[in-house]
């Protein structure tokens, strides 16, 4: 049945997730104004609250399916600030360990942060054009190149590479490798300042002779296919989640937003009336209906390519349709309710300006607003990227 | 865990985050998809250019049973209960074929919906089974008024208590199928003032003395199949029978939400009809040796119709939904009928961008779901959920 309630049971998760988030927020201005700083493994609000994860996993089989409820959690995290309670134990790269990892890798990398490290000087969107190279010497690949703006660089224990083995092959020949802190000839070469999520470390690496074992190929798979794209397709399917989980994030900096506006003018006496008519409204009515709408058919969109996923059905467009349109309100809502509150809603006195530029990196990483319409319009005509490119 | 299973089996019962329609929902989908596919999609056309609706097209659409399923099966209807998220499924197929005609087709539920929601006894009693026949019966709700500062919170229709009936003056205009309906629901201000909560809604049958309806004639830019009617209330006596709801009255706040998600609902059908007939022109149309779809500002126009006719359906399921678990769905339909009122106008508009000259033409239908685009996302009740 169509349905878009929740249980007592997740309706309590999601306002605990809220409350950490509002716990946490008066150290957000310190670490956005401290960029050289990494918050602490742990913040001591942490112990007035028990941890999420465990109520999470208890969840009954009946509520809400899991997929669906990340992206809630994700939304409900991302209301406001990116400052987590407590780190997450782990990074953008185990989520490709986990999809695309030997059951034996997961085994031994399961518990090590693994930052991904895709983008370099030369290419970010066009994944396939990277230079980085893996070349095997014995029982060793040898990597060479430079990786840049890898999230968690600093902090992570390891990097999952992206490399080509056979520069002549593009999608093909591109293999991911995981090289941990210390291995020779791996080393941070430089932190990123930013216009916002300054708590989160951005990192570029270079890699310079690096050699690590054979059997540290995510996957385990040296063939290069003459035909077609390889595991780059497999790949690229660990983002069929994280795409709708960035969405949520831009879903997050939305609500956010628009429950700092709307509290801010109801202080001043100005509140949506919902009965009137579309033309009765005032400037600032109609304003703040248009931004709750955008942000609520954002948040249903991420909503929708987690279901899917929950459902076992494809959820490629879906996905990036999410992320898409996180992405789109990421920018529009923070900006729209600056634009209402006027200069005093730009002030440093309040999180509103930061969270406008922290959502703004939503619409870039993880793919921009523009490589998911490509997603979305090649899956319409059942065009390749030659085609639509 | 035993303790766990009995736990959810009380608090949890339906509470879980769902895009599934039922298989009854499936079906009415699919039933509705085929009858638009097969009986709205040709007459669109000529429909639109002779201003009509034709009777063996309503005839025909009777056996769908819309407005029959929703009455309880006390009065010889269908018995599906709530069925406000099954109604928008409908209409967005109602709205895929022809919003015009699906409109016409869908109408009598505007008058039947709140009757089952609000009516008393008596008057369930008295009208439901004008609708359980096996011929189209037409009866509509009135709301608009002719002020381009028209407010559904602020009528200006009044009903005047005179001993104990009420007296109706006001002019309705652009009443769905109005120049054929055999009844009236006429909202009308409250006695207490304006406000959705305190509006009121009278039954009036067509021969009431001092009603006089008139066929508007094809007055607006789109929606010109849709038979529209416009009535002048001068001194309308209403005994106390015809007020809807009796003495409790209705829920203004959850009628009003009803008509915005279903006006809602036929926008996300055109809008999808839109994008559906863009893909195969962008991939057949060459232009500077290329098919059109393969440059990016039309592939990237075409891929917003495709995320918006998505986002689009999700608000109206929503509100939809809302309105079935008789919660408050004030903002949700006011979130719906925004968002897809911007969105339905802008892919309407793109379409005829897409088509280039072509779009402009009468032969494609691009240029007729832009000006059915127009009117419809200004109506504020062409169809009720
Ligand atoms: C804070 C931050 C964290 C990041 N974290 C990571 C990480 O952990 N790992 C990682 O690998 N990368 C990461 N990135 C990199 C990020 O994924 C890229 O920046 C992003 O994919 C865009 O690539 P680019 O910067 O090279 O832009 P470009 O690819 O140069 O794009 C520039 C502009 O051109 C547009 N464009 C590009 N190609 C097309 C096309 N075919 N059609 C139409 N328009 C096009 C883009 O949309 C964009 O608007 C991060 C970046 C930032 C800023």
């Amino acid at each position: 049945m169509v349905d878009f309630r929740l249980s007592q049971n997740d309706t309590e998760i999601l306002e605990q997730v809220r409350r950490e988030g509002l716990a946490v927020r008066k150290h957000a201005r310190y670490f956005d104004e401290h960029e050289e700083e990494l918050p602490p493994e742990k913040f001591p609000e942490a112990d007035a609250f028990p941890g999420v994860s465990e109520r999470v996993n208890r969840r009954p089989a009946g509520d809400t399916p899991p997929a669906t409820f990340q992206m809630l959690l994700g939304m409900a995290r991302q209301w406001g600030d990116t400052l987590p309670l407590r780190q997450p134990p782990l990074a953008l790269g185990n989520a490709a360990l986990q999809a695309a990892g030997t059951p034996e890798q997961k085994q031994r990398w399961g518990a090590t942060a693994l930052s991904m490290a895709i983008t370099e000087p030369g290419c970010g969107s066009d994944s396939k054009a990277i230079k980085t190279t893996a070349r095997l010497d014995g029982e060793h690949w040898v990597i060479n190149g430079e990786k840049i703006f890898v999230t968690t660089g600093i902090r992570a224990q390891g990097v999952v590479v992206w490399a080509t083995v056979d520069a002549q092959r593009g999608r093909a020949g591109i293999k991911s490798f995981v090289v941990l802190k210390g291995t020779p000839g791996f080393e941070v070469t430089r932190k990123e300042k930013k216009l916002g999520i300054r708590a989160s470390d951005t990192a570029a690496l270079s890699f310079i002779d690096c050699r690590v074992p054979r059997d540290h190929l995510l996957g385990g798979d040296e063939t290069v296919p003459r035909q077609g794209s390889g595991g780059f397709r497999g790949v690229m399917k660990t983002f069929n989640m994280t795409r709708p989980a960035v969405g949520a994030i831009g879903v997050g900096k939305a609500r956010a937003s628009l429950d700092f506006a709307e509290e801010a003018l109801a202080g001043e006496g100005v509140a949506v009336d919902w009965e009137r008519g579309r033309r009765a409204r005032s400037t600032i009515e109609a304003k703040l209906v248009q931004m709750e709408a955008d942000a609520e058919a954002a948040s249903l969109t991420v909503l929708r390519a987690g279901w899917l996923a929950d459902a076992g059905e494809e959820n490629n467009v879906e996905a990036s349709i999410a992320k898409a349109k996180g992405g789109e309100v990421s920018r529009t809502v923070p900006q729209g309710c600056i634009e209402l509150l006027g200069a005093m809603g730009a002030s440093r006195e309040h999180l509103l300006e930061k969270w406008l530029r922290d959502g703004r990196i939503t619409d870039i990483y993880e793919g921009t607003g523009q490589i998911q319409r490509l997603i979305i319009a090649r899956a319409i005509f059942g065009y390749s990227s030659e085609e639509l490119g | 865990m035993p303790q766990n299973a009995r736990h959810r089996d009380v608090v949890y019962s339906a509470r879980v985050i769902s895009f599934a329609l039922s298989d009854s929902q499936k079906v009415a989908r699919d039933t509705v998809r085929e009858f638009a596919r097969r009986e709205l999609r040709d007459r669109a056309r000529p429909c639109d250019e002779e201003s009509r609706c034709p009777d063996e097209l309503l005839e025909k659409s009777w056996a769908l049973g819309l407005a029959a399923a929703c009455i309880p099966e006390a009065y010889g209807g269908g018995g599906v209960e709530g069925g406000h998220t099954t109604s928008a499924i409908v209409l967005e197929e109602l709205g895929y074929g022809c919003a015009s005609l699906g409109a016409a087709v869908a109408a009598p539920m505007l008058f039947v919906r709140p009757l089952v929601d609000f009516g008393t006894e008596e008057q369930k009693r008295d009208y439901l089974p004008l609708f359980t026949g096996d011929r189209y019966h037409a009866a509509t709700l009135a709301l608009h008024e002719p002020r381009f500062t028209f407010d559904p919170c602020a009528l200006e229709t009044t009903a005047e208590r005179r001993g104990a009936n009420r007296v109706l003056r006001g002019e309705k205009r652009l009443v769905p199928m109005g120049a054929r309906a055999s009844h009236f629901l006429v909202l009308a201000r409250g006695e207490r003032g304006p406000g959705l909560a305190n509006l009121e809604a009278f039954i009036l049958p067509r021969d009431a003395p001092g009603l006089r309806v008139h066929d508007e004639g094809d007055t607006t830019i789109g929606f010109q199949a849709m038979s529209w009617g416009r009535l002048t209330l001068d001194g309308v006596e209403a005994p106390p029978a015809w007020k809807l709801g009796g003495d409790s009255g209705i829920d203004g706040r959850r009628l009003i939400a009803s008509l915005r998600v279903g006006g809602a609902a036929l926008a996300v059908g055109l809008s999808r009809a839109v994008l559906d007939a863009c893909v195969p022109y962008a991939k057949e149309r060459v232009a500077f040796g290329q098919a059109i779809a393969k440059k990016q500002a039309i592939a990237f126009m075409i891929a917003d119709m495709r995320i918006e006719v998505d986002a689009m359906r999700w608000l109206v399921w929503k509100a939809a939904s809302e309105l079935e678990e008789r919660g408050d769905a004030t903002r949700a339909a006011a979130i719906a009928q925004d968002y897809v009122g911007r969105k339905a106008m802008k892919i309407a508009d793109d379409g005829i961008q897409v088509f280039g000259g072509h779009g402009f033409i009468r032969d494609f239908p691009l240029e007729l779901w832009f000006r059915n685009a127009r009117l419809l996302t200004v109506h504020e009740g062409p169809a009720a959920v």
